[in-house]
């Protein structure tokens, strides 16, 4: 989909991405030329359809992981899919605060390594050394990881 | 006076979301990583219990046994079997840089199953608005099927085989992922009635510009009578490779193998 700015003849850019948390989706899009934003809102089911395509409106900034659909959407996969013997080793790791370890382990098993390896690419990528809740919470918003 | 609106193509701006480059993407990746598969081919049946996985597995095992590195997607995501078929049921799948290592069954035959990611006894279901879920549930299993396809590190293989469930859905939206129209061997069984479903099934698949490779005739000389098998093979002008007795014996598999 794209918008188009009638009075300006212009494509509409895109701006911003809104996940409230209700399975709703809200993005916001700009007239290059006078600056208006309009917001396109998706209800439950939209935002769904969107998601199972394994798409994301506005792009995204880091790499799909392997199975991020499968491992995002199953509500009904067993915690021992995946062994964590395989995940990734990477050098200069970030640290984990005691409180986003803890917020980690609410993370249901089935996507947990996904989860975690996720929020530690986006801390490297930005030279963040440890991971709390607020680069957590920065994380979903900035990527979009609603319910992560 | 009407709004001069320009159309979806007429606008060519650069667009951040560019959805069509993520499903491009989608595609390349998928393809990417079969390009190391020598042969994909298909199994499928426009009829349920005919025994695809039954015949899927063992002809996997056979060539196996014949020294080709095989892989097998379960693509029957909802009544998996295949990992109970060749003895995987725990195996785990282990996640790495560039994709998730399948596991490895009997005979060495590699193989992916939702029967390994769901909970034991738990269909798959989708986090998700329940009401009208039938908008997007269709979605989320091509996109599981395709993530199965793309993101498994399969390797390289001689030969993929698929095991679909019954109906054509699952082959449809497998023409639409793969870059080109898979090769299909048919499972039915001797009777009439299993004759006239698996028939609707290999005329879409002949539309769709699949290559049919042959027929395998499955629980033969018991209960089903029948002529199934004979009649598509002269109706399709593809051969019957097989014929399966209630109780096989490797050699039957070994056959079978060596004629695909």
């Amino acid at each position: 989909m794209k918008f188009l700015c009638v009075e300006c003849d212009r494509q509409m850019t895109f701006e911003e991405r809104q996940l409230p948390g209700d399975g709703t989706l809200a993005a916001a899009f700009r007239c290059p030329k006078c600056g208006r934003v309009v917001a396109m809102l998706t209800n439950p089911m939209e935002t769904q359809l969107v998601s199972s395509l394994g798409v994301k409106i506005g792009g995204t900034t880091v790499p799909a992981e392997p199975l991020e659909t499968i491992r995002s959407m199953v509500a009904t996969g067993r915690d021992d899919a995946f062994t964590e013997d395989g995940e990734r080793k990477t050098g200069n790791a970030p640290a984990w605060s005691a409180e986003a370890q803890d917020r980690l382990t609410r993370v249901p098993g089935f996507v947990r390594g996904m989860v975690k390896k996720i929020y530690a690419d986006y801390a490297k990528q930005r030279g963040i050394g440890e991971i709390t809740p607020a680069v957590m919470d920065a994380a979903r918003t900035e990527l979009g990881l609603e319910g992560m | 006076m009407p709004l001069h609106i320009r159309t979806y193509h007429e606008l060519t701006e650069p667009d951040r979301s560019g959805l069509g480059d993520q499903i491009a993407a989608q595609r390349r990746r998928l393809a990417d990583r079969l390009a190391v598969v020598g042969r994909v081919l298909v199994v499928m049946s426009g009829k349920g219990g005919v025994g695809k996985s039954f015949v899927t597995a063992n002809l996997a095992r056979a060539l196996a046994r014949d020294g080709r590195v095989v892989g097998v997607l379960d693509a029957d995501l909802n009544g998996p079997t295949v990992a109970r078929l060749l003895d995987a049921t725990d195996a785990r799948l282990v996640p790495q840089d560039d994709g998730v290592l399948p596991a490895t069954g009997a005979d060495g035959v590699r193989l992916v199953s939702m029967a390994q990611l769901l909970a034991d006894g738990q269909p798959l279901a989708f986090k998700g608005p329940e009401a009208e879920s039938f908008v997007w549930r269709g979605a989320a299993e091509a996109g599981a099927l395709r993530e199965l396809l793309a993101d498994i590190a399969w390797g390289t293989l001689d030969v993929l085989l698929l095991d679909l469930p019954p109906g054509m859905q699952r082959f449809l939206e497998l023409c639409d992922l793969l870059p080109a129209p898979p090769t299909v061997l048919t499972v039915t069984i001797p009777t009439p009635e299993s004759r006239d479903a698996v028939r609707r099934a290999m005329r879409a698949a002949v539309e769709r510009g699949s290559p049919l490779v042959g027929i395998v005739e499955n629980m033969v000389g018991g209960e089903f009578r029948g002529t199934a098998g004979d009649d598509l093979a002269v109706e399709f002008a593809t051969p019957v490779l097989a014929r399966i007795p209630w109780h096989p014996t490797p050699d039957t598999w070994h056959l079978l193998a060596t004629r695909l």
